[in-house]
């Protein structure tokens, strides 16, 4: 146990020069954006002198590697600054807003995860059967759709064509109230707060995105699935398994699909890194009010602070992750982690 | 393949025994070949990439020629046409012809995501391969760097680095090819790293060739299979995520034809029924990708029939 709580330690520790270097290569971007912040932060009216004013004030008269540690201090103070647009911490912003993409994002990995995993397990077990086709066709062409394209033709066959979806414009119709904020999520929200209907009108707006997302994330993981599960099949200890007479059930699920599981849980943690920026392009088409859409919005006015607050978000996000599925591994595989890195 | 390759000094002998397997040139031509036309047989669906991705270099080059309308000349008595013989994808809010623009648009997007993979296949080469033979601090250095760049969700990072460099095709390219580099440099790497103390890098030291000269004749050569199918996958996802970032208002402006900000100006007017403006282009884009990614699974059986799945 001991072993293993080291490797733990090793892992995250590991993890702090890469989340040093993601604040470094933050930082030089957004100081490279285009126009002057100073000029935007004094307003339309000012004058030369309240423009430098502004500057000092800013900070940004000071070296750069002055204004990095000014930055740093900030950063850990939770300060993320100040968006030009709207006025407001950027920090605020993306927490009001990130509970919106995480909702589209885990309910679409979910969604994907509840077919592509089936589906590549049944086309491992079936070879070249109609299955195993299907599976090869969905994954030749999930990969090669594009997200923003699938989501525009998604509206127009299920919104103009059929009607049966609602307009495509944000997590919620206008007809309903938004519900008690509890964690942000809409769902769980509307849930806990019991009020079906409105559960429904976002369970409805949710669809047509989370369905787009998970078109693009289901090639990934059913072509792991299927080639992680063959790989297991294939092996010595299930032909052990098969000779002692165990069920194919048992053998299946207990032996294979838990070997399998290691290399699909890998993949996941490739995929979400798609799927966070594949979010910005769904969000855009759904006008989503989560963080991708916040940020197109910010890079189009060059507005540093909130570019870099939700480059350094998508980041520290995704570190995040990583270190829960490289922590998740030991807990699926017990020869993981103890072995010694 | 194999992967021990004689250390015979000339290059070009060097690339065609790695790509072709068999060592002595003369025979493995026909080896390859038949291999080649097995796995065609087998595969049908490669030869067909290979006849789409003919296609699409053909309307690159020679599409602004063929096609019936200027792609950029509105026409105000017929805007928003279905799909008709004259105009067969129709036409657009400005009456523009939606077919030319579609053709028109191959040459730029073709452009953008070969000159990125190019890029970044040079980078990325030169990069991976110093670090593999020099191993040491370089290595340490080069991974972490490449670990900070994959820590970013690589799309949202091209994002940061076009709006950082500013709004321009030639920004979008130099984007896609930073997030593409350790893709390379990785590969290169890894298969450098096993042959620097192989027997043919002795037997080349040894007769006074130069580290340089070693490196990039008798080991480079080697890794160049596993580039090929790695550049061909790497072009379809180049094409989607140039075509993301036109498709959120960076990098290429309109009136310029290209797929990405034609599916962007066709999605407001999609929820009043004119499905033409957004398809054509998307399913283009669509075609191409898919070309690239077939050709790519084609290539991977063809230079490494263990890793098919």
């Amino acid at each position: 146990m001991a072993v293993r709580g080291t490797s733990v330690l090793t892992r995250i520790a590991q993890a702090i020069p890469v989340l040093f270097g993601v604040i470094v290569i933050s930082f030089v971007l957004t100081r490279a954006l285009p126009g002057d912040p100073a000029v935007q932060f004094a307003g339309i009216m000012a004058t030369p002198e309240t423009i430098e004013e502004t500057r000092a004030k800013l900070g940004l008269d000071k070296p750069l590697p002055e204004q990095f540690m000014v930055y740093l201090g900030q950063l850990f103070q939770g300060d993320l600054g100040q968006s030009v647009s709207t006025g407001r911490p950027v920090l605020t912003e993306l927490a009001s807003r990130l509970p919106a993409s995480l909702e589209l994002t885990l309910s679409a990995l979910l969604l994907s995860c509840l077919v592509a995993v089936p589906l590549g397990v049944l086309a491992a077990t079936r070879p070249g059967s109609w299955i195993d086709q299907i599976c090869r066709l969905l994954v030749t062409m999930g990969v090669s759709l594009p997200t923003f394209f699938t989501g525009v033709m998604l509206i127009y066959i299920f919104y103009y064509l059929l009607g049966v979806s609602p307009s495509p414009l944000g997590r919620l119709d206008f007809i309903y109230l938004d519900p008690p904020h509890v964690t942000g999520f809409f769902l769980i929200d509307a849930a806990l707060d019991g009020d079906w209907e409105t559960w429904f009108g976002a369970l409805k707006q949710l669809i047509l995105p989370a369905v787009t997302l998970a078109l693009f994330t289901l090639a990934p993981i059913a072509r792991m699935t299927r080639a992680a599960m063959l790989s297991a099949l294939s092996s010595d200890y299930i032909r052990t398994a098969r000779a002692a007479g165990l069920g194919s059930g048992r053998i299946l699920y207990g032996y294979a699909f838990r070997n399998a599981l290691l290399p699909v849980v890998t993949t996941l943690g490739m995929v979400f890194s798609f799927v966070l920026g594949a979010n910005v392009l769904v969000e855009k088409v759904f006008a989503w009010p989560g963080i991708g859409s916040y940020a197109v919005e910010a890079l189009i006015v060059s507005d540093y602070a909130a570019v870099q607050g939700f480059v350094l978000a998508m980041a520290f996000l995704f570190v995040f992750l990583n270190l829960v599925i490289d922590l998740a591994y030991s807990l699926i595989d017990p020869r993981f982690g103890t072995s010694g890195k | 393949m194999n992967k021990i390759v004689s250390s015979a000094s000339d290059a070009a002998s060097v690339q065609v025994a790695t790509a072709n397997g068999p060592v002595t040139p003369a025979k493995s031509k026909s080896g390859a070949f038949a291999h080649l036309i097995y796995v065609l047989r087998e595969n049908p669906v490669t030869g067909i990439a290979f006849a789409m991705f003919g296609i699409l270099i053909f309307a690159a080059i020679f599409g602004p020629m063929i096609v019936p309308y200027d792609p950029l000349a509105t026409d105000a008595s017929s805007v928003l046409q279905p799909p008709s013989f004259a105009h067969w994808f129709g036409t657009d809010n400005l009456g523009r012809d939606v077919f030319s623009r579609v053709v028109v648009a191959t040459r730029l997007d073709l452009v953008i995501s070969v000159a990125a993979v190019a890029l970044s296949f040079v980078i990325g080469s030169f990069l991976g391969a110093v670090a593999g033979y020099r191993g040491g601090w370089t290595d340490i250095t080069l991974n972490r760097v490449l670990d900070t760049i994959m820590a970013f969700p690589l799309f949202v990072l091209a994002m940061g680095v076009v709006a950082a460099l500013g709004n321009s095709v030639a920004n979008i390219i130099y984007a896609t090819a930073i997030i593409n580099i350790p893709f390379y440099a990785r590969l290169v790497r890894a298969e450098v790293n096993i042959r620097r103390n192989a027997g043919f890098t002795l037997a080349a030291k040894l007769s006074g060739n130069s580290d340089a000269r070693i490196l990039a004749f008798h080991i480079f050569p080697n890794a160049l299979p596993p580039m090929m199918v790695q550049v061909s996958l790497n072009l379809g996802w180049a094409i989607l995520n140039a075509a993301g970032l036109s498709f959120i208002g960076l990098g290429v402006r309109p009136p310029t034809p290209e797929w990405g900000i034609m599916v962007a100006e066709g999605a407001n007017f999609i929820v009043s029924g004119e499905w033409w403006l957004a398809l054509f282009p998307g399913l283009s884009l669509m075609i191409a990708v898919l070309t690239f990614n077939l050709m790519g699974d084609g290539l991977r059986d063809i230079v490494d029939p263990r890793r098919r799945t």
